[in-house]
């Protein structure tokens, strides 16, 4: 297991996957909007996405959880 | 009095900026506000307050249609848009001006005209000020730019016709790579002003930004406020100005105020107004585009020449000829800027949240414009700059010492802030001996970045 975590404080512009979908180590999760520049998060390894704990329009801080990985 | 009352359509440190010289002269104040900033300083400062809307930009401060119903609804004359946001979009001016309401800036034809950077070069170019070599028209497709920048040589500098702070804004060094940004750059430039089209400029390399401040009245009086150095930047947005230029000597000065000058005047230009050039170190300029607006750095200018550039800007728009001639205009002592940004210091990365304590530095020829104040929630949803500080020395060696301690002083706790780079940035010995170029920031700080 792998927790996904926000490398800075922002909202969540776009959720790119699913729970249950199959992810690759640098597939873009979650897109990260904050004082005009948008960070996309990535998956970090290959696995599962076994928990998503944003939605879009959510803020999030620095180091909040965004998903949690299965790995496969 | 000029205007019974003002609405200031901007937020932050500007809109608090644009108040404190609207006391000065007795004008009563409108503030407009998001959700996002309703316990913001400027919404108290003003005399009365709207809220317009959600916190996103579109859903308020781009509202044109609710921002000039407050205007009514308050019995405001006068809008000033501040910079960013509305300041520089023609329709805006147009609409205020067609409900009867003052647009504090330029008329709506010159804010179109600059705003298309192709247009803005060919005007230029006509009325005689030296513009950067590159493309006379737009650039339709991708053949064209390779054939264009085989032309006139790598590097090139491909732009956007409607860009701004850099977005649509790329170097490139060979084909391959002109090829890839091409297309991505016009999209980009598409998406965020609805205008993809592209030109190419060469590559002013190891050159300076130098710009000069402009005044002009209705009666065809057009006076330059000298220059500001604004060469230390990062992806395009500066983060230090000063005036005066360390890199012009009197004779460029003097050229490029004229230049300045003409570039107005040929296009019947008033209000304040921004020529930037790019100086390279034999002193040769070049136009890079102007600014239709007041500009963020503004305060360095008013800090040289004890001029008030808002509450000229309010004198102009309520037609009153400007007071001076050219030679009463003069530069006394040295002014540094810095932008205090909610971000991380290494990452750069913004960095929104609540201030815990706030405490800015203060002191004799230090000068503060803050948008924010303790306990205030940074939100993201708006620009990272929540403060500037300006000191003021009789030299720019005092001028640098002030800013340190100053910087030393500052206390901003809860966010992240730059005020840790800027200091390792002042004590540089580039910046220290007055060197720093556009590269500066990249070559000195940010080496494995490209």
């Amino acid at each position: 297991m792998k927790e996904i975590v926000a490398n800075m404080a922002g909202s969540v512009w776009k959720v790119l996957v699913n729970e249950g979908e199959q992810v690759s180590a640098t597939q873009d999760l979650v897109i990260l909007e904050s004082m005009k520049m948008e960070i996309p998060i990535s998956a970090e390894a290959n696995g599962v996405l076994k928990e998503l704990k944003v939605q879009e329009g959510d803020f999030v801080d620095e180091g909040d959880v965004i998903a949690v990985l299965e790995y496969k | 009095m000029p205007f019974q009352k003002i609405l200031i359509a901007n937020r932050g440190e500007i809109a608090v900026r644009i108040m404190k010289t609207c006391q000065k002269l007795n004008i009563p104040t409108v503030a407009v506000y998001s959700e996002a900033d309703e316990d913001a300083p400027f919404v108290k400062l003003a005399n009365e307050s709207y809220p317009i809307g959600g916190k996103r930009v579109h859903e308020s401060y781009l509202n044109m249609g609710k921002i000039i119903d407050c205007a009514k609804k308050a019995g405001a004359d006068a809008i000033h848009p501040g910079y960013g946001l509305l300041s520089e979009n023609p329709t805006f001016a147009k609409r205020c001006n067609e409900a009867g309401i003052t647009f504090i800036g330029p008329s709506s034809r010159c804010i179109e005209m600059m705003g298309s950077k192709i247009k803005a070069r060919q005007t230029m170019r006509d009325a005689g000020v030296p513009v950067i070599p590159g493309s006379e028209d737009a650039i339709e497709d991708v053949d064209t730019a390779v054939s264009f920048a085989r032309n006139i040589g790598y590097p090139v500098m491909l732009k956007a016709s409607a860009g701004g702070g850099g977005i649509g804004m790329q170097i490139v060094h060979t084909e391959d790579e002109l090829v890839k940004a091409f297309e991505s750059n016009a999209r980009k430039a598409e998406n965020f002003f609805g205008d993809g089209t592209m030109f190419i400029e060469k590559v002013i390399e190891d050159a300076h930004h130098v710009e000069i401040q402009l005044l002009a009245d209705h009666y065809g009086n057009v006076l330059h406020v000298f220059e500001r150095e604004c060469s230390v930047q990062r992806r395009h947005q500066k983060i230090i100005e000063e005036a005066p230029s360390p890199l012009l000597n009197d004779d460029t000065r003097q050229k490029m105020g004229d230049a300045a000058i003409k570039a107005a005047r040929a296009i019947d230009y008033t209000n304040a107004g921004t020529i930037e050039f790019l100086v390279d170190e034999k002193q040769n300029y070049y136009f890079l585009e102007m600014n239709t607006r007041l500009q963020v750095e503004h305060p360095v200018t008013e800090e040289v020449t004890g001029i008030d550039i808002v509450e000229q800007q309010i004198h102009i728009a309520a037609h009153k000829p400007l007071k001076w001639n050219q030679e009463d205009l003069q530069i006394n002592g040295h002014a540094i800027e810095v932008r205090i940004y909610a971000e991380d210091p290494t990452t750069f990365f913004p960095s929104p949240g609540r201030i815990q304590a706030f405490s800015p530095p203060t002191g004799s020829n230090i000068r503060n414009e803050i948008g924010v104040q303790s306990s205030y929630m940074v939100s993201p949803f708006y620009d990272p700059m929540i403060a500037k500080l300006i000191t003021k020395g009789k030299t720019r060696t005092d001028a640098i010492q002030i800013l340190k301690n100053a910087l030393a002083q500052y206390e901003i706790e809860g966010i992240k802030t730059n005020l840790p780079f800027l200091l390792k940035v002042i004590d540089h010995p580039l910046f220290q001996k007055g060197v720093t170029r556009t590269s500066f920031i990249e070559k000195q700080f940010l080496k494995e970045e490209t």
